[in-house]
């Protein structure tokens, strides 16, 4: 089950949508691991043709089926951050008539949302949806280090070892949730860690 | 007082521009400064013709940060209501008259990293001044200009003079067309695209945009709207408990105004939503000529935008 009705929340935590192929010359997709789904739900012949489709496979194995799509550019890679150029590259060649699709984690989302708004692009105007994990990209506003795939609330911080909290509280520019040291003021005081969403 | 605050102006230079378009210089007859504005606002310029008073928006095509003067272009419209040949025929330099703040529904979007600027006729007004607020911001942008005939084509030697790699003209009686898709496909990511001329143009350019993939967000147009004459009509205003006739000639707001009510606006010309009136009861046709209410809200009778749009029935009975 890839898909996952996140609870209602304020107003800073962002809203996924739902892909759905939209007219234009060039559509740019770009997806981690269950993110792949949502875009073989929208794939059309002609969708393909004139598609780019960049996918971060993080150990899933749907790399097969999106290149049996036959899109006009595939690429693989590794990680997010080894990604991050490729997707760079190819914003400042883009042109108007190219639709943007991002599709799993919020981590890939956010940080690939931040490429488009640096670009030019409104933000309500590039589609997202949300597929696979639920575990944020986590920025510690205490020492500013960002944690990666955060599954548990409370949790340590990476960079700094504090006990953190974690937020609803969403920065766009950081592509990250906020955590907050917890036992700050009763040093060691820190309820048991469960999953984010129980 | 309804509409923007009211600022008192002498006409101090008139220059016809070509046979249809004259342009119009107002400073501030007590001297002071007037405000800055952003590329792209318009200025509402009351007219005193006889009974009459007619409240025109015209676009600023000055330096937005000139606050010595505000200039405005007005083309001829020997059909329509009078408005543009009032200004034609009967103002003077050393006139005072009354114009209101800057009001801006066309502003850039400073996020873009280009903007592309495409006109027809007259519409090129509101660019005089976007392009001036870009040259001074450093601004990449374009414009893409057309024209009637060469002799119609009002500021083509200033800018092609000035910007000869970023003003381009066409001319329809040489079948110069702008070759919009090609144009709007090669646009790098960041662009946001304005329009402003005649209606077939604005449509045009906007069903371009959206088959080509551009986003809602990247399209801005702008076209003000002149009431149109049509058959007087009888309203009931509920508030003000007044039953007014609207002539043939003025407009539903005009005709409130003429009776002493109190009624807001802001464009005048069915754009920016602020005249926006409930209908509390109707037996008849509504004439919708805004741009601002959806088609269910048209379709639905609830709303009326006093500025432009009309009524042809028995009664009407509005919330004011
Ligand atoms: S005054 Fe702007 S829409 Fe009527």
């Amino acid at each position: 089950m890839s898909k996952f009705e996140f609870p209602e929340s304020i107003r800073s935590r962002p809203v996924w949508g739902t892909l759905e192929p939209r007219a234009g010359l060039h559509h740019l997709m770009i997806a981690d691991a269950e993110g792949a789904e949502a875009i073989l739900d929208i794939a059309t012949p002609e969708l393909m043709a004139g598609a780019h489709i960049i996918f971060i496979a993080k150990g899933t194995g749907f790399g097969d089926k999106l290149r049996a799509l036959n899109p006009a550019q595939y690429y693989e890679g590794p990680s997010y951050e080894a990604s991050a150029s490729r997707i760079q590259r190819v914003l400042q060649d883009a042109k108007m008539s190219t639709q943007v699709y991002l599709a799993g984690t919020e981590g890939l989302m956010g940080q690939a949302m931040c490429e488009c708004t640096n670009a030019g692009i409104p933000f309500t105007a590039v589609q997202t949806e949300h597929r696979g994990s639920t575990a944020r990209r986590m920025q510690c506003v205490h020492c500013k280090g960002i944690t990666k795939d955060v599954a548990i609330d409370p949790f340590v911080c990476s960079h700094c070892g504090l006990n953190l909290f974690v937020r609803d509280h969403y920065s766009r520019r950081l592509a990250a949730y906020q955590g907050v040291c917890i036992d700050a003021e009763d040093p060691g005081n820190v309820p048991a860690s469960k999953g984010i969403y129980e | 007082m309804s509409g923007a605050e009211k600022i008192d102006v002498t006409v101090t230079e008139i220059v016809p521009v070509n046979e249809l378009v004259t342009r119009f210089k107002f400073e501030r007859t007590d001297g002071g400064l007037l405000p800055t504005f952003s590329g792209g606002a318009h200025t509402v310029v009351e007219m005193k013709d006889g009974e009459i008073t007619r409240l025109n928006p015209y676009s600023l095509m000055s330096d937005p940060m000139d606050q010595n003067a505000y200039t405005i272009s007005v083309r001829r419209d020997d059909e329509g209501r009078g408005g543009s040949l009032f200004m034609h025929k009967n103002v003077a330099v050393g006139d005072k008259m009354v114009i209101s703040y800057p009001v801006n529904l066309f502003s850039l979007d400073l996020r873009a990293k280009k903007h592309l600027f495409l006109a027809g006729g007259i519409g090129i007004t509101p660019f005089l001044s976007q392009i001036k607020q870009c040259e001074r911001l450093g601004g990449a942008w374009e414009l893409h200009y057309a024209c009637r005939n060469e002799a119609l084509g009002s500021y083509v030697a200033e800018l092609t003079s000035k910007h000869p790699y970023e003003a381009n003209v066409y001319y329809d009686d040489q079948k110069q067309a702008i070759a919009l898709e090609g144009l709007l496909n090669g646009q790098p990511i960041g662009t946001h695209v304005y329009v402003c001329g005649p209606k077939g143009m604005i449509n045009w350019v906007r069903a371009t945009a959206e088959k080509l993939g551009w986003p809602l967000e990247a399209v801005h147009y702008e076209e003000f709207l002149a009431p149109q004459p049509g058959k007087p009509f009888e309203v009931k205003l509920s508030v003000s408990n007044k039953v007014i006739q609207v002539g043939e000639d003025e407009s539903l707001l005009e005709a409130m105004e003429r009776s002493g009510v109190d009624a807001p606006y802001l464009c005048r010309g069915g754009a920016c939503g602020q005249c926006e009136t409930r209908v509390i009861d109707y037996s008849g046709n509504f004439i919708h000529r805004d741009h601002w209410l959806e088609d269910d809200e048209h379709a639905s009778g609830e709303k009326i935008m006093p500025c432009v749009s009309r009524f042809e029935g028995k009664t009407l009975v509005l919330d004011r």
